[in-house]
């Protein structure tokens, strides 16, 4: 079986994270409920006019795609292989109002094809002419490892050499209002400095897209190895530890291995608990970090948490302001990285240094 | 196996109306829309209370349309496996949508500011809610249970994800199919694109004038080969082979010639090591679209030659379940390798003028051994498996 490598990335996230020559360099501070992202110059990727005709996720995912394809200078990938959580979501609300507001009449088909969940990966293969294979996964917080675990099989089996892997999703306004009447999103504004001190239910609600190239040879300037992912769709809390020290096991690892945690707490004062369990006992002397602060909550936040792992792996650098305690490491090797949603789809993924 | 659509509630229901040429395709009755006299679908007869009723389910449930006819499904196809211990093997499940919770989207959009009792509905927009209740109710916990949208070739994709992981050795065992319902946003939307029909849709025919919409869900329980030894299980059939691949032509049409169908099939077969003359009855897609049936009647053409093997497609009969469409016609392939019998292309009239291959029209009994299945969606996706009585 073949190991596999994340050669590049390209992000486009609520901090400036599509230039590649950086790594947070300089944090945006937000104070709100609702974030969005922090936009490149999408016509210096793809030209002016398609730009304009495209949805915010598929720009972002075209673009996104194109930074780690440019990175590691390729022009063609043996497959593509997308997660978003709920697809090009601002067609979809369009649509539905349509069909509500001007009763199923003088309806047009654009927002209805783009609202499908495949746009994007169908938009970027149409872009480079790929016609390898085309996924795409749709399970709210494991759309992304689940894209990431099919890439990771097709490469370990050389049934492709390169893939391109990403995570996406987009804002709209109709979701937004409905997910705080029922508090996913938090009722109040809340500065990201102090995110996980809120105490306060729901989370930030975001938007981005977080892309990869895949390999299974090992190239100079690649950032991490994927050495190992697992999903759980139900996980309690008592099971937390048993499942992860498992997952550690399978991999030959214990915690003790574990250079870095890189957790997806998103300030929701019920479901953080998860997240609190691991940084006070199990992984209580393992240097922590979290990310949601800089990033907000989407389905596929977990992708920018894998770009902020790919990202210290290669720089061996840890920014202070993701830092969730300040316990030291000399040459980071390892981190793994855990995420859920609300409690539910629970995912570890499992990265090595190069 | 399981099964729920137009023609059938289960699957003796399904493969008697298969055999005997019956359509499940009617006017709509369970959605209210302006376009009731204009389209034909393929419709499961029971309501939202009678399935909500059948799986057990309190009044305050907030089920979406597709997953109870989901839950229905995999049930059924629990049942069919025998299982009565799902914990004792590692399970997974993987399922396919394409219209998810969007019947209760579109139902309750600008209510939730005054009806609280509506927000439970909430939850369950996104794609990946139905399948967590099928797992719910299946009892699948702590594994790996994800979903797949890629369109109308969402469920065939589900089934070859559920036979790699196996191959892998990830999962000893794994739920595979889709589920979608009727909603108005699939009717409007497919209207918009112009390709519903008026009447019953009729795949491969000159005329044809479109395709009708159907709901439907199917579950298949694939199982690795110690399971089958361990407890001597029968199996129906062995996915042999499979491909996936993009014609990266047009967002929602096919190319002229099916590029990306040639693809799938070719792939197929190779991953199945079989040449094409070894193919005894292919399942069309056939959606009853003039692009789709040229297109891929083209790359039928092109990977099968002039030794074209008996095909049909029982879209005439169930209507285009979209992202099910995979699972239900994986069962009716399976049911065909079964019974050694290759069901009537419904409604064919004329030959259609750019090639000489005509759909077999008449229910016809034949030994068959390997049969193929073809799945073609939007976002230019292409897939193929190929389901074989043989290992």
């Amino acid at each position: 079986m073949k190991s596999v490598y994340i050669d590049s990335v390209g992000s486009i996230s609520s901090q400036k994270t599509f230039d590649n020559s950086e790594f947070l360099n300089e944090i945006t501070v937000y104070n709100d409920n609702v974030i969005s992202v922090i936009d490149p110059v999408y016509k210096d990727y793809v030209a002016p006019a398609a730009a304009r005709r495209m949805a915010k996720g598929i720009k972002m995912g075209v673009v996104a795609s194109k930074i780690a394809m440019n990175e590691a200078g390729i022009e063609n990938v043996d497959a593509i292989i997308t997660g978003t959580g709920m697809g090009c979501l601002v067609d979809s609300e369009k649509f539905v109002s349509a069909i509500i507001n001007d009763k199923e009449q003088y309806l047009t088909p654009t927002s209805f094809i783009q609202s499908t969940h495949n746009t994007v990966a169908g938009q970027i293969a149409l872009g480079i002419e790929c016609k390898g294979y085309n996924f795409t996964y749709v399970h709210s917080s494991v759309s992304f490892e689940s894209a990431l675990l099919d890439a990771k099989m097709q490469l370990e089996n050389e049934e492709a050499a390169t893939i391109l892997v990403g995570g996406v999703d987009e804002l709209a306004s109709h979701t937004i209002g409905i997910h705080k009447l029922v508090t996913h999103i938090k009722q109040e504004k809340v500065s990201s400095t102090k995110l996980l001190e809120s105490k306060t239910t729901g989370a930030v609600f975001s938007e981005g897209a977080n892309f990869f190239v895949l390999s299974n040879e090992k190239k100079d300037n690649c950032y991490a190895e994927l050495a190992a992912i697992e999903i759980y769709n139900t996980l309690n809390i008592e099971n937390l530890d048993n499942a992860i020290i498992g997952f550690l096991n399978e991999n030959n690892l214990s915690v003790a291995d574990i250079d870095i945690l890189i957790q997806g707490n998103n300030g929701d004062v019920i479901y953080d608990t998860y997240y609190n369990h691991l940084s006070h006992d199990l992984f209580s002397k393992i240097p922590q970090v979290y990310y949601k602060h800089l990033s907000g909550e989407f389905n596929t936040v977990s992708s920018f948490g894998m770009w902020l792992g790919a990202k210290i792996l290669k720089t061996q650098k840890v920014p202070n302001e993701v830092k969730l305690n300040n316990i030291k490491v000399e040459t980071i090797k390892t981190v793994l990285l855990y995420n859920q949603y609300r409690g539910e789809n629970h995912s570890f993924v499992l990265l090595r240094k190069c | 196996m399981g099964i729920i659509s137009a023609i059938g509630n289960n699957v003796e229901e399904n493969y008697t109306a298969l055999i005997e040429g019956k359509t499940g395709i009617s006017k709509i009755s369970k959605i209210d829309t302006v376009h009731k006299n204009e389209i034909m679908v393929g419709e499961v007869s029971y309501t939202n209370n009678e399935l909500e009723n059948l799986i057990g389910l309190n009044s305050d449930n907030n089920y979406s349309r597709t997953a109870l006819l989901g839950v229905i499904a995999a049930k059924q196809a629990i049942k069919d496996a025998n299982i009565t211990n799902i914990k004792e093997y590692k399970t997974g499940l993987i399922s396919a949508t394409s219209v998810g919770g969007m019947d209760m989207t579109e139902k309750y959009y600008y209510d939730y500011d005054e009806n609280e009792e509506a927000r439970r509905y909430i939850d369950s927009h996104h794609a990946g809610d139905s399948t967590q209740k099928v797992a719910q109710q299946l009892g699948i916990e702590e594994s790996l249970v994800t979903t797949i949208s890629t369109a109308c070739s969402s469920a065939a994709n589900a089934i070859m994800l559920g036979a790699r992981l196996i191959k892998s050795g990830r999962l000893d065992r794994v739920v595979v199919g889709g589920a979608d319902c009727l909603s108005k946003f699939t009717i409007n939307g497919f209207k918009t694109l112009m390709i519903l029909s008026n009447t019953y849709n009729t795949p491969f025919d000159e005329n044809r004038k479109g395709l009708n919409l159907g709901e439907a869900a199917a579950f298949l329980i694939l199982e690795s080969d110690t399971i089958v030894k361990a407890k001597n299980k029968k199996v129906y059939a062995y996915v042999k082979g499979y491909g996936n691949a993009n014609d990266a032509f047009h967002q929602t049409a096919s190319s002229e010639y099916g590029d990306g169908a040639t693809l799938a099939m070719e792939k197929a077969l190779s991953i199945a090591g079989i040449n094409a003359s070894d193919i005894d009855y292919i399942n069309a897609h056939g959606t009853a679209t003039g692009n789709n049936d040229l297109s891929e009647g083209r790359a039928l053409i092109r990977v099968f030659g002039e030794d074209m093997p008996d095909f049909s497609s029982t879209k005439a009969y169930t209507g285009h379940t979209l992202a099910a469409a995979g699972a239900i016609e994986a069962v009716y392939s399976i049911l065909a390798l079964e019974h050694n019998v290759i069901y009537p292309n419904l409604n064919f009239k004329k030959q259609m003028k750019e090639f000489a291959i005509t759909p077999q029209l008449k229910l016809k009994s034949k030994n068959l051994n390997t049969v193929l299945s073809n799945s073609l969606g939007f976002g230019g996706n292409c897939s193929t498996l190929i389901f074989s009585k043989q290992a």
